[in-house]
């Protein structure tokens, strides 16, 4: 029923609107939603999906957000939208709510929806989806499922997407499982039929096919960590449990059973444990990079706390560890199923006494990619944790991304390793001796050389040949070398990518990880406003001289990032010695990726507020 | 600090099959205290290392932190060793061993490192049945932050202060017997005739081996009242079955002694001969090796010897299914799918 009172707000819109599908969580709902956004993708629309999940298997009010945006403006919009796909009685008001006036509401019409409920300046798509799947399917598990397939049916009926694509996506998803493919299109054509029917199909605003995708995929950044890590050549897991980080592991763990069996013997070539807890965690990928195989952990913040005891002792000790870290909305347990930058200086500063780690931070799933293989190169050659700090967004939400990259003449970067010739030709060792004066050293493995190499491991404080001693002077030198060791880290490390503008502008915005997907849109609103920006988008700790050389070009400097108290503005004032004042922070933490709108306005408002101070003086 | 011991050595040294004598299995000078039971541990690894030829580097020396853990430092100076964080040793012993599993795995813990703070970790080691020796210097008391109550105190002992340990012990020989460890022994650092072939035969052992190991405290707890005192223990040990360890190689020429005895055949057809003191005692009966522990702990006495074995026990590899070259060998060319392969998986995503 189209409300015929109601003022369109909506225009015509092609290829510029959100959806949104509130759902219960554990009906189903993700893979019908998932097809959708999906299908969009396969016809040449860039698009994006936010899934904004409780923490909570069963019974829960869900929400997938979906940008369609031929702009490539694929952050998260925020506010209202144009059509809700409301399938949660108990989220019902506040879906009713989050409708933009004049947009739509599809809902469930088996039952009557109390009239005081509705509001009268939007419009109503009422399809009867739980008698029509009582009616057409007998199986109570399809009764409930294919209630999500036939509201994708309605959609594109009513947003104009290309019935064939959808046919096709539901064959690519079943393959193996043909005898799905039927009732799913059956489903599909429910609603497809039963919106041309009762309703003016397509609705004002719709999507039109284009070719913008080029050879993007779309994947979610947990993804690209895990088989990055496979690429890596992570051969050692130790793990334990935690939202969001979970699934790394368990794609890492899926890839390697398809690509990492031994065809000869069916034998494994990596070992998973998941542990007891985090520290046991990244005890067993410590102990695994101290005999030179290659190992991860992924965890998120509560496991980042756990693990910082041990972070120290690899920092000290000198041993290669990846860590993937997939943040969400602290401190303690948070809003464990919604994003954060918050850990950032959690992480680099880790653990006890005088540490410093590397970081990295990735944007999209092609980089999650990137850096996950990237790291074990890193922490081979540097000798110490190498920490990626993903996070929810980024993690569990589906991206338009870049493919993943890999080029077979990469060959892995294992470090100083002396080999059983090498230690032949060696007139003495000393495992902490800064031969090269990078301020890293040669290290051997257990099993080497028989009488050549040995050496005692420890977290206390040792001379260069890893001798026990409190000396003094043993120890401060200890320490300088590691910070040298630091100081050749910020060379290897990627360096910020920096897009300048036409114009020499004075304001620069500098950001890192998932706020990268709000940026485009931030600097073409701020452009509109006649505010010009350069942009610096930070991808590694330490920083490269490139990062204080873009803040000293920029009269002012705004830094933003998701946590309440600008900690990536904090790292950079501390390490960089750069005045705090200089740095303008914008931050986001509400659990929501960061919106390009909440980035802007409060740009905006700063320089607005400046502009009476400027004509005082 | 630590001290290299000097280099000297008798030319009458016997040799092992490697052209090694034991000092070539010796560690760092001691910086112990003066009679630790812990030194006697030291010297009962080189021993046993050095007669069963074992190369020293092929060994990873294991350890968490406190007076048991700097022990590593003591022995076997050709061997790599981690001197891990406090209570962590399981977990980073599992990682190593999950990267090069054809070492052989020493872990030195303490009663305050496995029964207190790494009860998790060694809880969890032993249910993953990783293939390694696991000794705890068990002295019932915090040595090296100077003489607080263990966890394996006995309940109403007494430490130098005067505490009183109000709560039960834990037998950590009873933990590892509930969890699934396949080799099980209690032994008493004075006694060396037992416990090198005890350690033997857990090197020797494919799978999780415990051996705890009461080892006196000369200094916090060997006062009178103290349960793990050296005199207290002399006189309250009793041993259920005494172990000889006979390796691969060697033929079984030892004269049989009195009483019973029973040889079993490890993994590597070396094979243990264990003589039955108490002729009732069972080695393969893991339900009747935890009744025994706690009633000779109720008569008073302390049960040592070889208290449980199974030596057809699976290890964490097998149970893996773990390839055959250790993890820190395998080449790029098998771990990285490559190029071609990463196409497809794209193509997934599309």
């Amino acid at each position: 029923m189209i409300n015929e009172n109601v003022e369109d707000n909506t225009s015509t819109k092609i290829n510029d609107f959100v959806v949104k599908f509130a759902n219960t969580n554990g009906t189903g709902s993700a893979s019908a939603n998932n097809m959708f956004a999906k299908a969009i993708m396969r016809m040449g629309i860039p698009v994006s999906a936010k899934n904004i999940f409780p923490s909570n298997i069963q019974g829960a009010p869900t929400w997938y957000e979906v940008r369609i945006n031929e702009n490539e403006f694929l952050g998260r919009r925020g506010g209202k939208t144009e059509i809700i796909v409301a399938m949660n009685a108990q989220s019902f008001i506040e879906d009713i709510e989050d409708v933009v006036s004049g947009g739509y509401l599809l809902f469930d019409s088996s039952k009557q929806i109390p009239a005081d409920l509705l509001r009268d300046d939007i419009n109503y798509l009422g399809i009867p989806i739980s008698s029509m799947c009582l009616k057409e399917f007998q199986n109570p598990r399809q009764r409930q499922l294919f209630k999500n397939v036939i509201y994708v049916g309605a959609l594109a009926a009513l947003l104009d997407i290309e019935f064939g694509v959808l046919k096709t996506l539901v064959g690519d998803q079943f393959k193996g499982k043909e005898k799905l493919i039927t009732p799913n299109v059956y489903a599909l054509e429910l609603g497809f039929q039963y919106a041309s029917n009762h309703f003016s199909c397509p609705l004002n605003f719709k999507v039109q096919r284009r070719d913008l995708i080029g050879n993007r995929i779309m994947v979610d950044g947990n993804t690209g960590s895990g088989l990055g890590a496979v690429y890596g050549g992570a051969t050692v897991v130790g793990w334990y449990p935690i939202t969001p980080s979970t699934s790394v592991v368990e794609k890492f763990a899926s890839y390697c059973q398809r690509l990492r069996i031994d065809p000869a013997t069916g034998k494994k070539n990596f070992a998973i444990v998941q542990a007891e807890d985090e520290l046991a965690a990244i005890g067993m990928a410590i102990g695994a990079g101290w005999n030179g195989a290659r190992s991860f952990t992924a965890t998120s913040g509560p496991g980042i706390s756990l693990m910082a005891e041990f972070l120290g002792l690899a920092y000290f000790a000198e041993i290669p560890v990846v860590l993937i870290n997939i943040q969400r909305a602290g401190p303690s347990t948070g809003m464990p199923t919604r994003t954060q930058q918050s850990d950032v200086l959690a992480c680099a500063y880790a653990s006890h006494g005088d540490t410093k780690h590397v970081l990295l931070f990735p944007e999209s799933p092609a980089e999650c990619f990137e850096h996950s293989a990237l790291a074990f190169d890193l922490s081979d050659r540097l000798q110490t944790p190498v920490i990626i700090m993903s996070d929810l967004d980024l993690g569990m939400n589906d991206h338009l991304s870049a493919p993943f990259i890999w080029n077979d003449k990469q060959k892995y970067d294992l470090g100083k390793v002396l080999s059983i010739r090498e230690l032949d030709n060696t007139e003495s060792f000393g495992r902490y001796r800064d031969v090269d004066g990078d301020g890293i050293c040669y290290r051997t493995f257990a099993g080497t050389h028989p009488n050549k190499g040995a050496f005692f491991t420890r977290g206390t404080s040792r001379n260069e040949d890893a001798i026990y001693s409190e000396k003094s002077a043993d120890y401060v030198d200890n320490m300088r070398r590691l910070e040298r060791k630091f100081a050749t880290a910020a060379t290897l490390i990627p360096k910020a990518e920096i897009s300048s503008g036409l114009q020499n502008t004075q304001i620069g915005l500098i950001y890192y990880g998932s706020t990268a997907q709000a940026i485009g849109e931030t600097k073409h609103i701020l452009h509109k406003q006649g505010i010009p920006v350069d942009l610096m988008r930070i991808k590694g700790f330490p920083f490269g001289s490139e990062i204080k050389k873009f803040i000293e070009q920029h009269e002012q400097i705004f830094v933003i990032e998701q946590n309440r108290d600008a900690q990536m503005r904090t790292l950079l004032s501390t390490e960089l010695n750069i005045d705090p004042n200089c740095l303008t922070s914008v931050v986001c933490f509400d659990g929501l990726s960061i919106t390009a709108k909440q980035i802007s306005n409060d740009i905006i408002q700063v320089i607005e507020q400046q502009i009476p101070n400027q004509e005082v003086v | 600090m630590s001290f290299a011991k000097s280099k000297f050595r008798h030319k009458s040294l016997p040799v092992n099959d490697l052209g090694l004598t034991y000092r070539d299995y010796e560690g760092a000078i001691s910086t112990l205290c003066a009679g630790c039971g812990h030194d006697s541990i030291s010297s009962a690894i080189i021993h046993a290392c050095a007669e069963l030829s074992i190369e020293p580097h092929k060994i990873a020396k294991m350890s968490g932190i406190g007076c048991s853990s700097k022990a590593p430092n003591y022995f076997l100076n050709n061997s790599h060793g981690f001197n891990t964080v406090h209570g962590r040793m399981p977990s980073v012993t599992t990682g190593a061993n999950l990267a090069n599993k054809d070492l052989t795995y020493l872990a030195m813990s303490g009663d305050g490192d496995s029964a207190s703070i790494g009860l998790g970790q060694f809880a969890h080691v032993v249910r993953r049945q990783l293939n390694m020796v696991y000794m705890v210097a068990n002295n019932g008391v915090y040595g090296l932050t100077k003489g607080q109550l263990a966890a394996t105190s006995d309940r109403g002992v007494k430490n130098k202060t005067g505490d009183t340990s109000l709560f039960n012990d834990i037998d950590l020989c009873t933990m590892a017997l509930q969890l699934g460890a396949s080799f099980v022994a209690r032994c008493f650092s004075g006694d060396k005739a037992q416990l090198v072939p005890i350690i033997k035969a857990a090197i020797a052992h494919q799978g999780f081996a415990f051996i705890d190991i009461i080892s006196p405290c000369v200094t916090f707890n060997n006062h009178p009242g103290s349960t793990r005192s050296y005199d207290y223990v002399q006189e309250h040990v009793t041993t259920g079955a005494v172990t000889d360890f006979v390796p691969i190689k060697e033929e079984i020429t030892a004269q049989i002694p009195e009483g019973e005895f029973e040889d079993i055949c490890l993994h590597d057809g070396s094979v243990i001969r264990i003589h039955k003191l108490d002729k009732g005692y069972d080695t393969s009966n893991r339900l009747k090796a935890m009744t025994d522990v706690e009633e000779h702990k109720q008569r008073g006495e302390i049960l040592t010897g070889l208290l449980y074995l199974n030596p057809t026990a699976s290890t964490f590899h097998e149970l893996n299914n773990t390839a055959d070259t250790p993890m820190n060998q395998v080449k790029q060319d098998l771990l990285c799918p490559g190029e071609r392969v990463l196409g497809s998986i794209n193509d997934s995503f599309r």
